[in-house]
């Protein structure tokens, strides 16, 4: 499979681009935050890519990657337990864009060309803010709150950024990693 | 550290300051019945007319993202089918393949054909939910009775075949859980016949009459622009003109063997979406004929005069004591719930990777290779383990593009799995759709939203 | 009422009794996937119309009992213990599925886990989602109570929770 839309993106602005891959034939290119917006507008605006839809904006909490606990049963033989070989991975992925914390996910996806590409943003999380895609798409909105909610990153210039699916006296990010999964503020009742 | 979160608090409960405003303010609290229990509108009202609608989503919030990163990959798939919980088979379907993709494997095409089927069986049901709901709150509550009278045939068929009516758990990272029955196209022939003759005295009934005609036509109305600029998909962007269905442009399983068209409108409003939707059932009980005419024939079971069926606690027993020969040729007489999973179907519902997918129980009771194979992928840490990675899969769902975005560290429990719900979408769009119009259209507007409260609020 | 039980209060009492049971007026207190068992009870197929309690009131002032339906959320808690509030009595409350009955496999930050840490339950159907028989056998019971009301002149008290045990 061609990687056109990669070739596209790099080809017209190479500052931005800090890598790409195509783990499984999914187009992805990692960019830096501040060329977002711009990026953004040219894959909407441009005749040969014509991204009219935003599929999807999310994010990942990078922090607790590859740590998890290696299984019990190996664990006091000290035998590291990795995927199968037997699984292919001729093209294996890169792994967890730049050393951020967090990474702002985007799809995008165009009805005339029938073509996808996924954006990604690392975000840090001492300046865990981006600029947002309400202008392009107005569908972002109720996305980027969504992020917002769930992991505390704003999004200037987005026209309404609050909770939406939490209460607005929820006080913490559910989704970071460091929210543990059972820690309610129950707004009425005992907290079971 | 301290998390700021310090955003100002929700400004819609407060009255308006101005005595003199003209508006009212008028609160459809999240306990209504038509607003499917779980949405609050606060609108602003200039009489009859809406200024300004607010909706306020979340009362459903589950935590299925959370969730899906404390058990492992296939323990995701009962929280799946809670998501768009009128089609279950859906979600599950694409959770699968989105773990299938990151694996890479491929699985056979009887039980691709198989997952269709069930997929467009779901469709049905879905879209059966949604007319009738909305008739019903229109006041055609005959039409509402018929239509949950044909789902109910439709669920004893998805019960033959799964076990359970609506929250089924059937597909697995791998392939699907059991085969379908032997006499699967008898009782599918009767269901539909069902089906079609609830569909069309609902038709006689809804489409050509004049009450049901005047509060669907010209409410609702959104173009094509502004629905693909919310990000919008499936029937409601079908209804304003836009042919995009994932089935035929990213076409995944079979989709792309099977015949069948998409239906397309024109004005964008609520009649429109109602019609998308009663020829996309249509279309969905062709596409399960053509696939069960076209699947490729399972294995047949042994027969069992000949081929030694056994108890499968004696065959467990018969294992431990190491009489390997005598049950090797043999085939379990299991319980019904794995009815269908023994080892003659086994090369035809799942993929032939040791490391995915559980082995036959005559192979887990009979040798130590199957023993092994189950223990590795059952056992508390272990569990299958696809490679780092991140892919997006999407897949038609009832009301649109369902797509699941699933990360990976080479853990046994997925790192990150995000759904991407079509509801979402629409209902961002949804205070737009009734700024103009009536409160009275609020109820047939809503209604072809089909909103989902699983899948909107996860 | 209880205090001098004579013939006739009694017969009265048994009377009420029966005539409430077969007028249950539900406040369907709708929010998930339950709900569409929910759907599939109360239509032709499984008709609860025949026991008396077909005839769903949207509004807390005009029903008798509440049939909590699918998944109550944190946020959606006040809410239902403001519908249950403005019911009048005598009132009954139906926990409908394993996620009003205990939470279900819903253990985290967002959910409730068993709606009897908000509101008094009389009758818990559990399953995810209860077959409809399930649900006409909880009903059935629940009529039982229903009848027994009167007679003993107020309301059974709900089984106190067992204790949670700390693993």
């Amino acid at each position: 499979m061609t990687n056109s839309l990669i070739e596209a993106v790099s080809d017209r602005f190479p500052a931005a681009v800090s890598a790409t891959h195509a783990y499984r034939g999914d187009q992805t290119v990692v960019l830096r935050p501040e060329f977002l917006l711009e990026i953004a507008q040219f894959l909407k605006e441009d005749q040969a890519l014509q991204m009219n839809l935003l599929v999807d904006v999310t994010a990942v909490d990078y922090s607790t990657f590859g740590k998890s606990a290696k299984p019990a049963f190996f664990a006091s033989s000290g035998v590291a337990v990795r995927p199968s070989p037997l699984i292919p991975d001729e093209d294996p992925w890169p792994g967890p864009p730049a050393k951020a914390r967090f990474a702002v996910v985007y799809h995008f996806y165009s009805t005339d060309h029938k073509h996808r590409l996924r954006l990604v943003v690392p975000v840090e999380e001492s300046e865990a803010e981006l600029d947002s895609l309400t202008p392009l798409w107005p569908g972002a909105d109720w996305l980027e709150r969504e992020v917002w909610d769930m992991y505390g990153i704003r999004f200037s210039g987005h026209p309404n950024l609050k909770r939406i699916l939490m209460y607005e006296e929820f006080e913490g990010y559910p989704l970071r990693k460091d929210y543990p999964v059972d820690k309610r503020q129950p707004l009425i009742g005992p907290v079971n | 550290m301290k998390t700021d979160n310090t955003m100002e608090t929700d400004q819609t409960a407060e009255v308006p300051a101005d005595p003199e405003k003209r508006e009212m303010m008028l609160n459809i609290g999240p306990a209504h019945p038509a607003m499917h229990g779980i949405i609050r509108l606060v609108v602003e009202l200039d009489g009859e007319q809406i200024q300004n609608a607010d909706v306020d989503i979340g009362f459903l919030h589950r935590g299925f993202e959370k969730m899906s990163e404390q058990v492992d990959y296939n323990g995701v798939i009962p929280y799946t089918d809670r998501l768009n919980y009128v089609s279950p088979l859906i979600n599950n379907m694409g959770y699968c393949m989105a773990v299938e993709k990151i694996l890479g494997i491929s699985v056979p095409d009887r039980c691709h054909y198989i997952r269709v089927i069930l997929s467009e069986i779901s469709r049905i049901g879905d879209h059966l939910t949604c007319v009738g709901a909305t008739a019903m709150e229109l006041g055609a509550f005959s039409v509402f009775l018929y239509m949950i009278k044909a789902r109910e045939y439709l669920w004893d068929l998805v019960e033959q075949v799964t076990g359970a009516r609506m929250t089924v758990s059937y597909c697995r990272v791998g392939g699907v859980k059991a085969d379908l029955p032997e006499d699967f196209a008898g009782p599918c022939a009767e269901a539909f016949k069902e089906v079609r003759t609830v569909i069309d005295e609902s038709d006689k009934l809804l489409t050509r009459n004049r009450i049901f005609v005047d509060r669907m036509n010209g409410t609702g109305v959104i173009s094509a622009e502004d629905a693909i600029s919310f990000g919008i998909t499936g029937p409601f962007l079908r209804a304003t003109g836009m042919e995009y269905d994932v089935r035929k442009d990213c076409p995944y399983a079979v989709y792309d063997q099977l015949p069948f068209d998409v239906a397309v409108g024109t004005r964008g409003d609520n009649m429109d979406r109602y019609l998308v939707r009663m020829e996309e059932m249509e279309q969905s009980m062709l596409i399960v004929e053509a696939a069960l005419r076209d699947m490729p024939p399972g294995d047949v079971l042994v027969n069992p005069e000949t081929g030694r069926p056994i108890p499968a606690a004696q065959m467990v027993d018969l294992g431990k004591m190491g009489e390997i020969e005598s049950i090797s040729g043999g085939c379990a007489v299991i319980g019904p719930t794995l009815e269908g999973s023994g080892r003659a179907q086994h090369s035809s519902i799942a993929a032939d990777e040791k490391r995915v997918f559980l082995p036959p129980k005559e192979d887990t009771y009979g040798n130590i290779e199957g023993l092994m194979q189950q223990f590795k992928l059952v056992m508390l840490g272990h569990g299958l383990r696809p490679p780092e990675g991140e892919v997006y899969f999407p897949v038609e769902g009832a009301n649109g593009e369902l797509g699941f975005y699933v990360v990976s560290d080479g853990a046994g429990k997925a790192y990150r799995v995000r759904v991407r719900p079509p509801c979402f979408a629409i209902m961002s769009a949804l205070s737009t759709l009734l700024t103009g119009d009536m409160i009275a259209d609020i109820v047939p507007t809503f209604g072809s939203v089909n909103m989902i409260g699983g899948e909107l609020d996860r | 009422m209880a205090n001098n039980p004579s013939f006739l209060t009694t017969r009265l009492d048994e009377a009420i009794g029966w005539a409430q049971k077969y007028s249950i007026f539900q406040y369907p207190f709708v929010t998930a996937c339950c709900g569409m068992e929910y759907m599939a009870t109360a239509c032709s197929h499984y008709d609860v119309d025949r026991f008396g309690a077909g005839l769903p009131r949207f509004s807390p002032r005009q029903a008798d009992v509440m049939f909590v339906v699918g998944t109550i959320s944190h946020k959606m808690a006040p809410v239902m213990n403001r519908i249950y509030e403005q019911m009048a009595d005598p009132k009954w409350v139906v926990a409908f599925g394993v996620c009003t009955c205990t939470g279900g496999f819903y253990n985290n930050y967002a959910t409730v886990m068993g709606i009897d840490t908000i509101i008094p339950v009389d009758v818990y159907i559990p399953g995810c989602p209860p077959r409809p028989e399930m649900v006409l056998d909880g009903l059935m019971k629940l009529q039982d109570k229903i009848q027994d009301h009167r007679a003993s002149g107020r309301r059974a008290e709900p089984e106190s929770r067992p204790e949670v045990f700390e693993v």
